[in-house]
Formats: C-alpha cells, sequence, structure tokens
C-alpha cells in the first residue's frame, strides 16, 4: 500500500507549483513517485532519497579527505568561524525557507557579516531597476485570469527552465475572462536564439544579440506612432510597429523577461526600459512585467525577508558597521571575493561553484576558511569547503514558507521524515546563532555603537574621511553638509 | 508626568507585501537613518517604510500597545503574517483583510445574498486570521484590473456590472453586523484624493444610515472612514483659485448622525512613501509626480499600488492637505468617534503621530506654521477652515482619540484604551506635565514621542525612556462561527479549482509559524 500526498508544493524553480501528489511508503519513510511535476522537479524529489546521501557533518582534512564530525562540532566550527573573521560573507539563502532566512539575518547581524543571496548574479539587476522606476506588476493568476498578450523576452526560455509555467499561468490555462485558453492569447517572444518556447510563439522577434536596450526603446517609439530607421537590432521597423500594435490593443499585455537581460550588455538599464514600455502601455490598456525568478525556489523570498522587514535592503547587505549599507558593486559577493575583501565564507542553500560564480572567485573561497550548508549529495561548493553541514530538504523532509516569483507566499509541506538525526538547517543556524552569542559573550553591541557614531560624522560629510574632508573647498563643504540636513531623518526623535 | 492606557492605532500600515516593497524599492528612505543596535534593539533602518524593528521600537517609543495593519491582501497573509511575527514582540497586532473588490462579495452582492457574503466573510477570516473588514475603493480596484476605475458610488463595475460600489458598501455593513463583528466595516471610499470628492464621501457616508450596530462587543459604531482627510476635498482642481476644504460638511454631517467613525489621515508635509489597495488611485498619483511606480494586482481579490511623494510645504495643495486633516480632528463633537492617524506612511510616517498630538493641541504651533513654513499660509486660510478654528485638543480628548476610541470601535474596549479596572494593564507614562508645560508646543511633540514608561500587559516594556522587556506578542483574529453553507463551500472549491494559482490546502495560513501567539476572538452567528 502506498499513502499519496496530496496539495505539495514543489521546491525546485520559483513557479512553486503547489499541485504536486507524491506517493509514498505506508511507513512514511519512502518517496516512491511524484506526480504532476516537471521532469526537474520530480528529480529534486527523488534526489532526496539517495541511498549515498551524506548524513552527518563532515570535515575536509589536510590530505582532502573527509571526516565525518557531530552537529556539535559543525556548530562550533561555524561559530567560531564567523566570530573570528573580520569581515564573513554568508553568501546564498535562496534554496532555504524563510524562518531559516530570519535566523540567518540575525547571525549576520551578531557577527557584522556582508550577506549576499543568488539574486547577485540574477535577477540583482532587475532589484535595481525596481528601485530605479518601480514596478506595475500582477499575481500569476491575474495574469491566467485576463492577459491576452503575454511576451517573453531576452533569455526567458519557460518550456526549459520554469517547464509548467506555461501551462499552469501564462500560456494555457483557461481562465476566467480567457475562457479559450492559448487561443485567447497572442504569445510574442524575444530571443536570439530559436528556443523552444520561441518555436511555439505567434511572433518570434529573434533580434540581434545583446541589442534588447534598443529595440525595447524602439517599442516605446512605436508605441507613441513616432518614426523608426529602418532596422532596429536586426528587426525591420515594419514588424515593431507590428508589435506595438499587438501589445497596446490587448485588454491585459504581460511582459515576462529573464536572464537575458539582466545579465547582458546595459543590466539593469535593459530592466528599466522594460518596465518603460510597461508603464506607457498602460496609458492605453491594462499591463504587467513579472521577472521569471527563481532557478532557487526562495530567492524571492530571500529579497522579501532582508530586502523589506528586517533590513530594507534585498541583496548584497553589508552589516560590518552594525548598521545595513547596501552598494552593489562594492558590497556583492563576487566583487568582495575577488577584491580580496572577505576573510570567511559560509554559504547556504546556494551553490556558487556549481552553478554561477566565475572561477576567480571560487578559488577565493577555497583559499578561505568555509563551511557549507547543504543537503545535496556532494555540492560543487562542498569540494572547495573545509566543512559541509547536511541538512534536511526544506519542502521534502521539513516544511517553511517560500515566496513565489510574484510574490505570492506559499508553505512547502513536509513528505517524509529526514534521515535520522538530521538537523535542518533552521534547526543548524538556531545553534549557530546560541553559540555565536555565547562566544561573543553581550560585549559586542558596545562596539558597534562606538563605530557607528564614527561613521555618522563621516555620512555628515558625504562620506569622507578628515583629509578628504578639509581639502574641500569651504562652499562644497557647506553645501554638502546642507544637503544631508535636508534629508528627513529621524533625528528630531533619536 | 502624564498617565494614559497604552495607545491604540486604528490604522497604520506597517506589516505586510506593499509594506514590503516599499522598503525594498526605495533604498534611499535608509539614507542617513539606518542605526546599529544597542541594548536590547537590533540594528534599524527606514524613515516613511521603515523595516519592522523599527517599526515596533517606534509604537513603544510613542506608549502605543495594539496596531492595527490596515490592509491585507487575502492570498499575502502568510506574508503579512510572517512581518508581524518578526515584528519585536513589543506591540500586539491584527490585520484586515481587504473586501471591497472580492470576486465572492461581489457576485453574492450583486444579488443582495448577505448571508452567502457573511458566510464567505467568516471563511476568509479563518484562513488567513483576519481581524475584521475592509474595504477600499470598492469596485475601482477590480476595474483597475482592466486600467479602469470606479469613481463614484454609482458607478458600474466591469462585467459584475450590476454591483456599483454603493451596493458593496452596504452588503459589506450588512454582512458584518449579521455576523457581530468585533471592529465595523472599515472603509477607503472611491475617489480618493480628488478635488470635488467630498459629495462622494457623504454619499458613502449616508449608505450607513439604514444600519445599527449589532455586536457584543460593545461598539456603537458600523462604519469606519478612514483617512477623512483624503475624502474632504471640494473645488475642481488642486490650484489655489478653485481647490477648497469641505472637512466642515463631512465631519458636520458626522456629528449629525451617531452610528459612524473616522480617523484623520494628517498630512505631515514630510516626504513619505503612499501605499495602498486603490490600485487606480496609484497610477493616477505617478502620473501626477512622475515618480516610480510599483503596482501589483492580485487575482481574484484586490491590487495595490505605491508611489513615493513629497507633500512640500512650499506648494498650496499640500499646506492645505495638513489643514484639512487638522480640521476633521478640531470639528469633531465626540473625540471617541475621530482618531488620529497620518495613515502612516501615506500622508506621513509613523513617527509623525506626537507632531500632529502638538498641532491639534496648540493653536499657536498651528498658526507657527501657517504663518512661518508654509509658503502660501494666508491663501490656505482663505480655502480651508484651519484660520476660524482656535479650538486646542485637551489631554482627556487626545486619550479619547488615540486609544479609547479606537479600541471601542475596534471591539476591544474591554481589553485596551482605558486606565478602568479589569483591563489589560496597559499604560504609557509620558514626561509632560499638563500644569507647566503649556507654554511650549515643542514639549508635546516630545514628550509624546519619548514615553518615560510603557507597561503591556503588566509588564515594564520602557524604563525611564529604554527599552528594557521585548514582551510578548499578541497576533489578534477573529473566529465566526456561522451555519454550515454548502454553496458558499462550493462556490469556494470550484474557484479555487479553476482560477486560483494556489490550492485551496494551501491557501490556510495556520500555524505556530505565522501565528506565534494567536489571540481568537470567537464570535457566534449561527442563530
Amino acid at each position: 500500500m502506498t499513502k499519496i500526498i496530496t496539495d505539495v508544493v514543489c521546491p525546485f524553480c520559483g513557479t512553486l507549483c503547489d499541485d504536486l501528489e507524491v506517493a509514498v511508503s505506508d511507513d512514511g519513510e519512502e518517496i516512491l513517485e511524484v506526480y504532476n511535476a516537471c521532469a526537474i522537479g520530480a528529480t529534486k524529489f527523488l534526489h532526496s532519497q539517495a541511498k549515498d546521501r551524506i548524513t552527518r557533518p563532515r570535515m575536509k582534512q589536510e590530505d582532502g579527505s573527509w571526516k565525518e564530525v557531530t552537529y556539535d562540532d559543525a556548530v562550533d566550527y561555524t561559530a567560531n568561524l564567523l566570530v573570528d573573521a573580520k569581515k564573513p560573507l554568508m553568501y546564498g539563502w535562496s534554496s532555504t525557507s524563510c524562518p531559516a532566512q530570519g535566523v540567518g539575518s540575525e547571525i549576520g547581524e551578531e557577527v557584522c557579516a556582508c550577506m549576499d543571496n543568488t539574486a547577485t548574479v540574477c535577477h540583482g539587476s532587475t532589484l535595481i531597476a525596481v528601485q530605479d522606476v518601480g514596478v506595475p506588476s500582477a499575481t500569476l493568476g491575474e495574469i491566467a485570469n485576463r492577459a491576452d498578450r503575454v511576451v517573453f523576452w531576452g533569455g526567458c526560455n519557460p518550456a526549459h527552465a520554469h517547464p509548467r509555467h506555461m501551462s499552469r499561468y501564462s500560456i494555457f490555462p483557461r481562465g476566467f475572462f480567457t475562457g479559450k485558453g492559448s487561443k485567447s492569447r497572442k504569445m510574442i517572444v524575444v530571443d536570439p536564439r530559436k528556443t523552444d518556447t520561441a518555436k511555439m510563439a505567434d511572433v518570434h522577434l529573434q533580434l540581434e544579440q545583446g541589442r534588447d536596450y534598443e529595440l525595447l526603446s524602439a517599442i516605446r517609439v512605436a508605441i507613441r506612432g513616432e518614426e523608426l530607421p529602418d532596422f532596429v537590432a536586426g528587426i525591420p521597423k515594419e514588424e515593431i510597429y507590428e508589435t506595438a500594435e499587438t501589445l497596446k490593443s490587448g485588454r491585459f499585455t504581460v511582459i515576462f523577461f529573464g536572464m537575458g537581460v539582466t545579465h547582458s550588455l546595459g543590466k539593469n538599464h535593459n530592466i528599466d526600459i522594460a518596465i518603460m514600455v510597461t508603464r506607457d502601455l498602460n496609458d492605453y490598456t491594462k499591463a504587467a512585467i513579472v521577472a521569471m525568478r527563481g532557478g532557487h525556489y526562495n530567492v524571492t523570498g530571500s529579497g522579501q525577508v532582508w530586502g523589506g522587514w528586517q533590513f530594507g535592503f534585498p541583496f548584497c547587505l553589508d552589516l560590518t558597521r552594525g548598521f545595513a549599507r547596501y552598494n552593489p558593486g562594492d558590497s556583492s559577493s563576487n566583487d568582495l571575493l575577488v577584491r580580496d575583501e572577505v576573510d570567511a565564507v559560509f554559504v547556504l542553500g546556494s551553490d556558487p561553484p556549481g552553478a554561477h560564480f566565475p572561477v576567480r572567485s571560487v578559488k577565493k573561497i577555497a583559499q578561505l576558511p568555509s563551511v557549507c550548508i547543504d543537503p545535496h549529495i556532494t555540492p560543487p561548493t562542498s569540494a572547495v569547503s573545509k566543512m559541509h553541514v547536511p541538512v534536511a530538504f526544506v519542502g521534502v523532509e521539513v516544511g517553511g514558507c517560500a515566496y513565489r516569483m510574484d510574490n505570492v507566499p506559499i508553505e512547502t509541506r513536509k513528505v517524509v521524515e529526514p534521515p535520522e538525526g538530521m538537523l535542518t538547517d533552521e534547526e543548524f543556524l538556531q545553534k549557530v546563532l546560541d553559540r555565536v552569542r555565547e562566544l561573543k559573550g553581550g560585549q559586542h553591541n558596545h562596539d558597534r555603537v562606538s563605530h557607528q557614531k564614527w561613521f555618522c560624522l563621516r555620512l555628515f560629510r558625504g562620506g569622507l574621511t578628515e583629509t578628504k574632508w578639509m581639502s574641500l573647498s569651504k562652499t562644497a563643504r557647506s553645501s554638502m553638509q546642507a544637503m544631508s540636513q535636508s534629508r528627513p531623518s529621524l533625528m528630531p526623535l533619536a | 508626568m502624564t498617565v494614559m492606557a497604552a495607545g491604540v492605532d486604528v490604522h497604520a500600515h506597517v506589516a505586510g507585501p506593499k509594506v514590503n516593497t516599499g522598503r525594498n524599492f526605495r533604498p534611499e528612505d535608509k539614507l542617513f537613518n539606518t542605526t546599529a543596535g544597542s541594548g536590547l534593539k537590533r540594528m534599524e533602518g527606514g524613515f516613511s517604510v521603515p523595516t519592522v524593528l523599527r517599526t515596533a521600537y517606534l509604537y513603544a517609543r510613542m506608549g502605543f500597545g495594539f496596531s492595527m495593519e490596515a490592509a491585507m491582501p487575502p492570498l499575502y497573509a502568510r506574508h503579512t503574517h510572517e512581518e508581524i511575527r518578526d515584528t519585536p514582540p513589543i506591540i500586539d497586532q491584527g490585520a484586515l483583510p481587504v473586501f471591497g473588490n472580492n470576486w465572492f462579495v461581489l457576485e453574492y452582492l450583486k444579488e443582495n445574498e448577505i448571508e452567502n457574503t457573511a458566510a464567505y466573510i467568516a471563511w476568509l477570516l479563518n484562513q488567513t486570521k483576519g481581524f475584521g473588514i475592509k474595504c477600499v475603493n470598492p469596485g475601482g480596484t477590480e476595474s483597475w484590473g482592466w486600467g479602469m476605475n470606479c469613481e463614484t458610488v454609482d458607478d458600474v463595475v466591469p462585467y459584475f456590472d450590476v454591483t456599483p460600489p454603493r451596493q458593496i458598501v452596504s452588503g459589506l455593513i450588512a454582512a458584518n453586523e449579521y455576523l457581530g463583528l468585533p471592529h465595523c466595516m472599515h472603509v477607503h471610499g472611491n475617489s480618493l484624493g480628488e478635488p470635488g470628492n467630498y459629495e462622494i464621501t457623504l454619499d458613502t457616508l449616508k449608505i450607513a444610515e439604514d444600519f445599527k450596530p449589532q455586536n457584543d462587543f460593545g461598539r456603537e459604531v458600523v462604519l469606519h472612514n478612514t483617512h477623512l482627510q483624503f475624502h474632504c476635498y471640494g473645488g475642481e482642481s488642486y490650484a489655489s483659485k478653485s481647490f477648497e476644504s469641505k472637512s466642515k460638511e463631512v465631519v458636520n454631517y458626522i456629528n449629525s448622525v451617531d452610528n459612524i467613525s473616522y480617523d484623520l489621515g494628517v498630512v505631515t508635509l514630510d516626504e513619505t512613501t503612499t501605499m495602498t489597495a486603490d490600485g487606480p488611485f496609484e497610477h493616477h498619483l505617478s502620473h501626477m509626480n512622475n515618480l516610480k511606480w510599483a503596482n501589483t494586482d492580485v487575482e481574484l481579490e484586490t491590487g495595490s499600488g505605491i508611489v513615493p511623494f513629497i507633500y512640500n510645504p512650499k506648494t498650496f495643495i499640500a499646506g492645505a492637505q495638513w489643514a484639512v486633516g487638522l480640521e476633521c480632528g478640531l470639528f469633531i463633537k465626540d473625540p471617541m468617534r475621530a482618531y488620529i492617524t497620518t495613515d502612516a506612511p501615506n500622508a506621513g510616517p509613523l513617527c509623525r503621530y506626537p507632531r500632529v498630538y502638538k498641532w491639534l493641541m496648540s493653536a499657536k504651533a498651528r498658526d507657527d506654521m501657517l504663518d512661518n513654513t508654509l509658503k502660501y499660509g494666508d491663501k490656505i486660510r482663505e480655502r480651508c477652515y484651519i484660520g476660524e478654528l482656535d479650538r486646542e485638543i485637551s489631554l482627556y480628548e487626545l486619550a479619547m482619540m488615540t486609544r479609547a476610541g479606537p479600541a471601542k470601535t475596534l471591539g476591544l474596549s474591554h481589553m485596551f484604551g482605558s486606565l478602568k479596572p479589569g483591563l489589560e494593564g496597559d499604560v504609557a507614562v509620558y514626561p509632560y506635565n499638563p500644569e507647566t508645560d503649556t507654554d511650549d508646543p515643542e514639549k508635546i511633540e516630545y514628550a509624546f514621542g519619548n514615553a518615560a514608561y510603557l507597561i503591556k500587559g503588566g509588564k515594564l516594556i520602557v524604563n525611564e525612556g529604554e527599552i528594557v522587556d521585548m514582551g510578548n506578542k499578541r497576533t489578534f483574529w477573529v473566529n465566526a462561527t456561522v451555519n454550515d453553507n454548502p454553496m458558499v463551500e462550493r462556490d469556494i472549491s470550484e474557484k479555487f479549482r479553476r482560477y486560483y494559482t494556489v490550492t485551496q490546502n494551501n491557501y490556510t495560513v495556520e500555524g505556530e509559524h505565522y501565528v506565534r501567539n494567536p489571540y481568537v476572538i470567537e464570535v457566534d452567528a449561527t442563530k
């Protein structure tokens, strides 16, 4: 006999499909089959069942071999590593639950870490664009029920990357106002490659690689009915006018975009203008734009936990001064690593060497004291780390909140028990936090405050050092002071 | 020293998806005001949209014990509860889910099915751990799903066409009284912020004439009109030759009835972040100031928009809005029905509450603003009523407008808002001497922003201005029991099967992880 567990949430990508059914053995110990999931999602569930899974933390020996240690040793090693470091980097956070991210934030604050999530090599430029121009958006259900013009722009290839996106949300569903499913929608794909998604499209604009900004700009021009040159980004102007007309004439237009615009030439400016196209379209019809986020299912959640309620910034957090600073390019993990600015690395819920970091950064990780907290069997990060701590799979062996690409929070479900004695990442982090506090002995806050007073003085002077400050002209100094005073601040209440 | 019951905030946006989007997309809001932790406090930051940590510390410093999150999109209820959980436990909280554009509600009210509406509301409050009924721009946000709006109470909602806002508001009041919820229907009417909208406001308020309060919580009102300031405008444009205040007309109407309460939503003349479930309004606003605009439409339920805004004292209109807000507080005859808010952060940040108290309590402070700070002080005296008002709110009236009144309208007067025996033991002590400190209005602002002591549930939280204990937060929600209603149950499962992108079983907010320390108010509507 098998038991079927319904309404299971898939902890693979940011699509967070929540209609999976999982067959487990009668004793609830083993996953036998996964229904409704795409190939990637099903594999994640089945991967957790591997017989050769590592179930205890292990420490790398000098000869490169691994030695099994207890969780207590791992907690102690991790806490000491973070406390001893002057500027530790705590990276990842995207494949774990929000409560774990919350505990991680507290650790980062205690040890004055630099904290970063996978957005830094993914949709970080989207976050910056949103800070520049905002984002008119909608939930995926709103799109399923209303959208009749669907654009997949720039390296966004749901057929492979978010396999159930089109069937659940964007192209095929028969929504309330879109009763004919895909027949009630016009699908436009803008991609230099002839992807499998592009093959399905009504219109495929095969633009020259790296020319997204030009084409988006041309669409804005065409929406306004102004003159265009004969070709923009390799697309004839007639096609651009036609596309603009298609977008304008819809009842509800949605633009999805992916990594092809976020990390090609122009980066956040590409998103800026894509958002502005959406904004312009709202003067004619209804339009929304959604980032195809979440190669890690909860990268959106870590942006919400930090970027919103804990610190106010979604990624590239620098807590080293005792309060939160945010300066992508300076406080982003790759920049910190290649500039040799960090002296310890902590990775959780991501796999920088396996997936996204350039080898220059990976080499630095290998040279530093480092810990990798990851449920997978042998994640490439463990190969360059000194300590590997296996934890339970969130969404398979423990529940926890995750945020979908449209920021909708969904509680993932526990399907089977983790291997005996294995900690969840939240439990492990809580132990680390307690140990860090023990090691710090409470003397830390005082240092932070005096440090901050010093820094406030510098802020007041535009962040300049004493020598630099004195070298400025008197007018420049007074105008900078006036500028900093005119900001609404909490000073009167402080 | 002045001793009062701890404050009760009836309407503030302090937790949830749109507040978080505001924080997320405004790094500039944190410039020069992030601070390190000290003592028990963690690091904090943000001015108009502070992090949850600063929010709680601010409430403690202002001597508040309870805060109502003003708009929770049901689909995002988990997010709201996660933020409430992570808000330091100094303050008790609750959240109002939005209903004014919900498809279930629109469909039931189209047929005037009050019982079904009530059954659905009871189900949703239970699913989202919500406190009461919030209604934002009834019908307008659903129209915004197609890029349109409902500007008056009789505009027609596209597709749901026989359900004009008039029907939505009256239907929701009826359902609220049918259930006998602790709080009344909490409305943000149509055409917020539009010159000439006071007539629409009066139309909305008059809907309440047909209803009487029915509840076991001592609540005497059936409708709460939030941030009334934004709904009291006359004239045809924002220009000084056309715009005029209609606060007197609106508040006089409220004075003439006894079943309506409101909060002020005073503009504090700061750079702030506007955020509301009124999606079309924020779109309109983004065209006025051309700043960044975020919007999220939520399937089957609601929408929202966020735009940064600068209430510049050098402009006529910001000054006039400031005046209208204060007039709303000064024309009221029964201070138990007018509550002081800034609709934080829409009209002004949370930290400005004490400044609003100063303006209400001191004519001198108001004159000083009109003469010295506002560029168009004379024009504002001419176009608004502020010049003819010399009323100064007393400390007793202040206690009614910030504690006793809100507690009563929320149906929590048996717990909060007063110093009489048998309540929760929430007490705030302010360093203000009513005998000697009347000379300088600045002393009011200082005192109410720097509580010397705060006692919450009998526990000392603030001692001599320092936070010494983090308290033990409760999340308030209302569990209304209704008779079995197979039709509504069927409609719910049908909608989830066909139109929602989450399954019904994954919609429910439950578990300690979201609501760590629940305080459930049971309501029985089965009779």
